[in-house]
């Protein structure tokens, strides 16, 4: 039981608002200890660990790229760009990424989108222009949560799509721990029950992306009513 | 034969910049820590394989006291003027997109194409080795057509770095973090902690146990990953298939998804909720867990219903 004190270490330090790198650290400490370890054995484990996790940061070698076109103003065109589209709004912009992302992912194309690739260059700059036409001015708060409703599509569209490939890390997991237990499935078999989780995913943000659409658009119209009696 | 060793060298070349270009700024009062930090990071992505272990424990230990004490500090604002980057936006045009899609475009033609060489390529590998050579044909382009200054790349791309901070070696961190979890069993004892919190003789019950324990455990350890394995062994197999028959493939599969549900609601899933809050510069780092939250809990519901109705047919 007393391994479970690593667990409280996180959730206590995340929630004071310690550095999460020293909480992470002090978490590994106490269930490295509490299970038995010495200091030299923790160390080896993490560092083990942190080695062959590397592939996780590779994906900061395109911040050069956003760097550069950034330079040359990426984001100022992506704004124009959407501002000239005609019924671009920040729901249908938004879903459709969402079911593009979907889409790519169930193809197993996980790696060409995501918050460094596309989120920040493209996506975020391209909601906040059709979210500035649809309000007219946003407010500090509006803008906020217009970005963050844009990493958050990313991560829904990337999440409840990716496993409908049968290629994916999860579905090979499952096979893999299944045949340790002695049932034996196709890949297929079990990426075909990632459909109906998907559907449901579009559904359920593509509404929350249609109602942040409309409460945007009132406010331009409750904008311009209030100026017509003025 | 191109490997992932390759992608590792690109990329700690990338580092050992941002941490050169730190060094040379006399703007950020903190540039050794900077250049500390990022310096080690180079060394990891070139010469992790021939630390050690432990050498590369030392590495990480080293890592945390930099950033957890304050040793990281920002530069003077270097960035483009608006006006100059209007200016740009306006004479280059839509063309822009065309260097910005070239990575995600070579990362799907290399993921592709890259598997019908397994002379040349590391099949296992072939979307990270394709996107890093997206990132070095974009670079090419812009570098021919926008003739961007020789250093311009990465002295920007410094600056995004140094604004995503520490924050970038997060996800790393925590999958290490999971992997001491693992070797202290701490996944073995929370199965027997939720096996004897089930009623008993309640499939409903069982399937909700399932569900919301494939998403608290989720939010625990920060990954779906590390909660499924458990979850199979402490209800899914020996109540759900076993006992009551349930469909191993529907369970196994809506159960990860549940899983995921619970990745979409915890700042432990640092690459996908706190990354991008500092690489949109968002003032709450929770801003997109908690964005997310309102869509993963009706998705939970949902996966648990879908479980009770499919799998036990």
């Amino acid at each position: 039981m007393w391994v479970l004190l690593g667990i409280v270490v996180i959730v206590v330090g995340f929630m004071l608002r310690f550095n999460p790198l020293l909480v992470i650290m002090a978490s590994a400490a106490v269930t490295g200890i509490a299970a038995g370890f010495d200091l030299h054995a923790i160390i080896s484990a993490f560092g083990k660990a942190f080695n062959d996790a590397r592939y996780v940061s590779i994906v900061w070698i395109v911040l050069p790229v956003i760097g550069m076109l950034e330079a040359f103003g990426l984001q100022e065109r992506a704004r124009g760009l959407i501002s000239s589209l005609k019924g671009a709004t920040i729901g249908r912009l938004l879903a459709g990424y969402l079911l593009l992302r979907q889409a790519t992912a169930a193809l197993g194309l996980t790696s060409i989108a995501g918050h460094p690739q596309t989120v920040r260059p493209l996506v975020a700059p391209m909601a906040e222009a059709a979210a500035e036409k649809q309000a007219g001015t946003l407010t500090d708060e509006e803008r906020e949560e217009v970005k963050a409703y844009s990493a958050a599509t990313d991560n829904v569209g990337l999440f409840f799509g990716e496993d409908i490939f049968l290629a994916i890390g999860s579905i090979l997991l499952m096979k893999g721990l299944l045949e340790q237990y002695g049932i034996i499935l196709e890949p297929f078999e079990l990426s075909i029950w990632a459909i109906p989780t998907a559907i449901a995913a579009f559904i359920i943000h593509g509404f929350r992306l249609w109602r942040l659409d409309r409460r945007l658009a009132r406010k331009t119209a409750a904008a311009a009513h209030s100026g017509d009696s003025a | 034969m191109i490997t992932l060793t390759w992608v590792y060298v690109l990329a700690g070349t990338a580092f050992a910049a941002f941490a050169l270009f730190n060094l040379n700024d006399k703007s950020n009062a903190r540039r050794f820590g900077n250049a500390a930090f990022w310096g080690l990071m180079a060394v990891s992505m070139w010469a992790g394989n021939w630390l050690g272990d432990f050498g590369n424990g030392l590495l990480v230990l080293a890592l945390v006291a930099i950033a957890g004490f304050g040793g990281l500090g920002k530069a003077k604002d270097d960035a483009i003027p608006e006006a100059t980057k209007q200016e740009r936006a306006a004479r280059y045009g839509n063309g822009l997109f065309g260097i910005a899609l070239i990575i995600p475009a070579t990362a799907l033609a290399g993921t592709l194409l890259f598997k019908e060489f397994p002379t040349l390529f590391d099949v296992k590998q072939v979307t990270l080795i394709s996107l890093a050579m997206g990132v070095l044909l974009a670079l090419t382009v812009g570098y021919a057509w926008l003739r961007a200054a020789p250093t311009l790349p990465l002295s920007q791309g410094r600056r995004l770095m140094d604004s995503v901070g520490w924050a970038a070696t997060l996800p790393q961190m925590l999958a290490s973090l999971g992997a001491v979890f693992a070797l202290a069993g701490v996944g073995d004892v929370v199965g027997g902690v939720i096996q004897q919190a089930i009623p008993d003789g309640s499939l409903a019950g069982a399937v909700i146990a399932f569900g919301l324990g494939m998403a608290l455990f989720t939010m625990i350890m920060g990954n779906a990953f590390a909660a499924f394995p458990v979850m199979i062994a402490a209800i899914g197999m020996p109540l759900l298939i076993k006992q009551y028959d349930g469909d191993p493939a529907i369970i196994c599969a809506i159960g990860m998804l549940a899983g995921f549900c619970g990745t979409l609601m915890t700042p432990m899933a640092a690459n996908f909720n706190l990354v991008p809050a500092a690489l949109l510069e968002l003032k709450d780092e929770n801003a997109v867990v908690k964005t997310q939250v309102a869509t993963a809990i009706p998705l939970l519901i949902v996966n648990i219903a879908l479980i009770y109705f499919l799998a036990f047919r």
